[in-house]
């Protein structure tokens, strides 16, 4: 399927009268901050994220360039360390955990529901305001006076040693938080109650039980993390030891919370790209995705197995070794409903009619990413495994894999797939696909060496190294300039498919969800009458049907 | 929560419908006002979840930390005012009560009753305030607020020893905390409370368009509970007298 032979379609002819649609309802910038539209509010998250996307990026192109050489000559070791905090806590907090739900869920799930739009309209602009607060006090702080902990805040690095902006950023992070909390409790409410009629639980898309498995880990992890972080900020300013062992407290404790959030906010992280992948494949490969059923109930199997595995970043932190063993088990268990997908993906393909359209390569980089990631997150599993490279560089390119590799792999195919529907623009076919294969090309380039050094025995967070890691490590920084050029090549031609992009028309990618029946961009009520669904979310087989006689 | 138990004819409730639409505006992403209201409650409910877990790590973290520093810890509750605590129990069971019966009064349509029950909830909700207030000013004079009004040789006259002492203070940055937040919630609470009495007084609630006296319940009703946990967690560690 070519979209540059496809006819004009009816729904959208000549230029004028232009059809009223979500973004020409209303005009300036006020219109916009005060929308209780969720598709607005979904652009507007699509700019935040963005902009944090690319601010994480600079912070740790300077780190991969310092690790060009053994000795570290380009910053010193203080701002080493504030450079690579900086990466984590704007990667982690402020564009992979909020990207995918807040930007394209927002967008999609009413869409894909037959919803006008999401339960809470007002809860969800205040969500944005949250975020952009948040987001905005911890830069501010990073980018002052800067935070050296890394993104995990462990005591008593925070209680005491750090003399950084330590507070700020935390306050920043706990605001944002409550942002995550209502937007999950957004997407749970919309997805029980305002469902179209017809729409029943075993027909919704998989995006949408992702998005809503998700929403779960937003409600009851984030909590957890905003507390906790809280007890770090009162004990920082009363000098009370909560979890700093000097004054009495315990940093275990504090462990124990902050992966009881951070542990199930990697399944943040990775489910939503699952269900884009879900989406997508079915869609390129012209079939229904093969086990729908198994697909929804692994996404809550991982969402709920997520909750029980946090110790297993504990290993050699002291706990007991009963409970490390448990853990350890625990953790091996998520790989099942993670294979159940991946199998089930792989299975949808057989035998369909594969197109390579950008968001699909996107996909495949996405199944492929994913499963490198998680066989590596078995070996992790492992105690005796986990003794030898735990902290080192294996560990950094295992989550980068899940999360670079899967998550954002996953994100760009939701973007692309989604494009032509948000702004109702087609993008350069040539430019995406290009862009896909160099940020798959750089990505292997950028983690590749990296599973190798730490298995080696190369530490994480460290300024110098020896001279033996210099040649994966220069391999590595050249890959990640690869990468760089595969994320900025979509700034352009997505901006060019803005000004100049051919209309897309309501359905181009002949997809059989929800939000491909009404027209790009979707009107200010998303639907023009309230649909009526009356089949699944991947009937591609039907259409096959009506083509063979 | 079902609506139609009201004990009205099918015509009266067709009319306080069409009232109740009339003051009550139907948002535009909900088909009709049963699902407007059950969204709403569905909401609170979610919305609590997030809360108990929000409380949780005070909880589990007060409770790990009793275990390990069980003296330090029975020490510090000892000082607590367990009987202005036992008394503010008492007074939010009753408003817990006042707050049932006025949705019980909401769902039949007797607004007066509902106006009174709820101006009765929202004044022990300030009762309960006022008496925490005096609490607090009690542990001012005490010397029982850590980082400002603390002196470590007090507890070490009590018998502790002055590697304790720094336990002490973490049973006390709970106890603050926990109640501190626990009265920000007291606060918010009466806050709605009064804003839908002023919304009852002017008459929008009908028996069967009372969402917001029904959600509000939900949060009075937790905050309440979150009060029960806390008391015997805080209060009434070892052995107290009088």
């Amino acid at each position: 399927m070519s979209t540059a032979t496809q006819e004009p379609v009816a729904l959208l002819p000549a230029p004028e009268p232009r059809p009223a649609t979500y973004l020409n309802v209303a005009h300036g910038v006020v219109s916009w901050l005060l929308t209780k539209d969720h598709k607005r509010i979904a652009i507007l998250y699509l700019i935040t994220v963005t902009a944090m996307f690319f601010l994480g990026g600079v912070a740790i192109s300077i780190v991969r360039l310092n690790l060009m050489t053994p000795d570290g000559g380009l910053v010193s070791a203080d701002t080493y360390n504030r450079l690579f905090t900086m990466h984590g806590v704007i990667m982690v907090f402020f564009f992979l955990v909020p990207v995918v739900p807040a930007v394209l869920g927002n967008f999609c799930l009413p869409l894909m529901i037959g919803a006008k739009d999401l339960a809470f309209p007002r809860i969800n602009l205040a969500s944005w305001y949250l975020f952009t607060i948040g987001a905005a006090w911890t830069l501010f702080a990073m980018l002052g006076n800067g935070l050296d902990t890394g993104w995990t805040f462990y005591t008593p690095y925070t209680s005491q040693s750090s003399h950084y902006n330590v507070v700020p950023a935390l306050i920043g992070i706990v605001i944002s938080g409550f942002s995550s909390i209502f937007t999950g409790l957004n997407f749970i409410v919309t997805t029980h109650r305002l469902r179209a009629p017809g729409m029943t639980w075993w027909r919704l898309p998989i995006f949408v039980w992702t998005i809503y498995a998700t929403s779960f880990i937003f409600l009851l992890a984030v909590p957890v993390l905003a507390m906790a972080l809280i007890l770090v900020i009162l004990e920082r300013l009363l000098h009370i030891g909560v979890f700093d062992p000097s004054l009495g407290g315990d940093p275990l404790l504090f462990q124990h919370l902050f992966w009881f959030y951070s542990h199930p906010a990697v399944y943040i992280m990775i489910l939503p790209g699952m269900g884009i992948v879900s989406e997508v494949i079915p869609c390129f490969a012209r079939k229904n995705l093969y086990g729908y059923t198994m697909v929804a109930l692994a996404s809550f199997g991982i969402a709920c197995v997520g909750f029980f595995v946090w110790a297993h970043h504990m290993f050699v932190a002291g706990i007991s070794m009963y409970a490390a063993m448990v853990f350890s088990i625990l953790s091996y268990l998520v790989a099942v409903p993670s294979a159940i997908k991946v199998f089930n993906w792989t299975a949808t393909l057989y035998k369909g009619s594969i197109s390579f359209e950008a968001p699909m390569l996107y996909a495949l980089g996405f199944v492929c990413l994913f499963t490198a990631g998680g066989l590596t997150g078995l070996f992790l599993a492992a105690l005796g495994m986990d003794m030898h490279v735990h902290d080192t560089y294996f560990v950094i390119a295992h989550f980068h894999f899940i999360m670079v590799g899967g998550m954002v792999m996953g994100y760009m195919a939701g973007l692309h797939y989604w494009w032509p529907k948000i702004t109702g623009k087609m993008y350069s076919e040539w430019w995406s696909r290009m862009s896909a294969i160099i940020i798959f090309v750089g990505f292997f380039l950028t983690f590749l060496p990296q599973f190798l050094v730490g298995y080696a025995g190369m530490p994480r967070r460290y300024h110098r190294y020896p001279a033996e890691f210099q040649v994966w490590n220069v391999m590595s920084s050249a890959g990640a300039s690869i990468l760089a050029v595969g994320y900025i090549l979509p700034l352009f031609y997505l901006t060019y498919s803005l000004l100049y992009g051919k209309p897309a028309g309501p359905n181009p990618w002949k997809a059989t969800g929800l939000e491909w029946q009404t027209p790009s961009p979707p009107p200010r009520d998303n639907f023009e009458t309230t649909p009526e669904v009356v089949r699944g979310p991947y009937e591609y087989h039907l259409e096959k049907a009506q083509n063979e006689p | 929560m079902s609506l139609d138990q009201s004990i009205l004819t099918a015509d009266e409730r067709a009319e306080l419908e069409l009232t109740a639409l009339a003051s009550h505006p139907l948002e535009e992403q909900y088909a009709n006002l049963e699902q407007q209201h059950e969204t709403a409650v569905l909401g609170m409910w979610v919305f609590l979840a997030t809360e108990v877990l929000f409380f949780g790590v005070l909880f589990l973290g007060l409770a790990a930390y009793h275990i390990k520093y069980p003296e330090a810890f029975e020490a510090g509750s000892q000082k607590l005012n367990w009987v202005i605590g036992g008394i503010n129990t008492v007074v939010l069971l009753v408003s817990s009560l006042t707050m049932v019966l006025a949705v019980h009064f909401a769902r039949l349509g007797e607004n007066r009753r509902t106006c009174w029950c709820l101006a009765l909830t929202a004044a022990l909700g300030c009762v309960f305030l006022c008496l925490k207030g005096l609490e607090y000013y009690l542990d001012y004079r005490e010397n029982l607020i850590p980082g400002w009004r603390f002196d470590d040789s007090e507890w070490v006259q009590e018998g502790l020893h002055a590697d304790q002492v720094p336990h002490v203070k973490l049973f006390l940055l709970f106890y603050w905390i926990m109640t501190g937040l626990h009265g920000l919630h007291v606060t918010i609470g009466i806050g709605v409370v009064v804003w839908i009495l002023v919304l009852a007084a002017k008459g929008r609630f009908t028996p069967t368009r009372y969402t917001a006296v029904d959600v509000t319940a939900l949060y009075w009703h937790f905050v309440d509970l979150v009060w029960i946990v806390l008391l015997p967690m805080l209060y009434l560690q070892g052995t107290h007298t009088l």
